[in-house]
């Protein structure tokens, strides 16, 4: 297999593409990871919703 | 199951490293394309794995709409969010296939314009989803994904009924396919379809965490109005 730009090109935009979407699951559970501590934190207004 | 996740994480990474290995080293080089056919066990792959995933979205949905249960409602979102990310490397590498063997990137034949209407279809899904604050959107979003599956087969189907310039199917085609070449197409659908079932696994969770903090700030708004009003 010799190096192809285009063979190339599909390959890294699929992968780019996968890890994009991975990376806002990420952000997003760190998100609400962050949610959760907050209500179950002293200030929250009852003892436990999770 | 928490130590589950990780142990099928890691034998999906060794089974996309293999079905890359057999794309680009087993599989044989195509006579009049030469290395750029490759292309094709990423692309062909995508759009079988986004069909499988609207497939359940349909289903998920047409349950939701019989039984009205969050869980099909959870999967219908999930199914349709991952799907759209498969369809749309699927959109992404037809282009950069068709540019060195067609001499163009894109061209209004039926199987190309049914795949981007079937992508925009789910894209709009999507952004019902997101941003209608209706109490009524899962069930407008259920009927629209019962229409948008409609297309589904349209699109697999298109270049049967239709004279277009996308090549027959692999399945069913009439044509033959080198053993090598199929072997490696079938590793890779199956290392992207585990893929796509970890991260839909993934989404699950995080969607099911969301609608569960969503319902602990309604419950503390309403122990303390004037909370929520600041």
């Amino acid at each position: 297999m010799s190096g192809n730009p285009y063979l190339l090109a599909a390959y890294s935009v699929t992968w780019l593409i996968h890890i994009a979407y991975l990376a806002t699951i990420v952000r997003r559970y760190s998100r609400l990871k962050r949610e959760v501590a907050d209500l179950k934190g002293p200030g929250a207004k009852s003892g436990s919703y999770m | 199951m928490k130590k589950l996740f990780p142990i099928l994480g890691v034998l999906t990474a060794i089974l996309l490293m293999y079905a890359l290995y057999q794309a680009l080293v087993v599989a044989p080089t195509e006579q009049t394309m030469g290395d750029v056919q490759r292309i094709f066990y990423y692309h062909v792959p995508s759009a079988w794995t986004a069909f499988i995933l609207l497939f359940l979205n349909f289903g998920a949905s047409v349950f939701y709409l019989v039984t009205r249960r969050s869980t099909a409602d959870i999967v219908a979102l999930v199914s349709a969010e991952v799907g759209v990310v498969f369809l749309t490397v699927n959109l992404v590498t037809g282009p950069i296939w068709a540019r060195p063997v067609w001499g163009i990137w894109w061209t209004w034949d039926m199987r190309l314009t049914s795949t981007l209407v079937l992508w925009l279809i789910y894209v709009s899904y999507l952004f019902l989803r997101r941003f209608s604050s209706s109490g009524e959107t899962p069930l407008l979003a259920a009927a629209l994904a019962v229409l948008g599956a409609l297309c589904v087969p349209f699109v697999y189907f298109s270049i049967w009924f239709f004279r277009t310039q996308h090549p027959q199917p692999v399945m069913g085609g009439g044509g033959s396919i080198d053993p090598r070449m199929l072997h490696a197409l079938l590793i890779n659908w199956l290392a992207f379809s585990c893929f796509a079932f970890l991260v839909c696994w993934s989404r699950y969770r995080l969607e099911k965490l969301q609608r569960e903090v969503d319902a602990a700030h309604a419950m503390e708004s309403l122990l303390d109005p004037r909370e929520s009003l600041r």
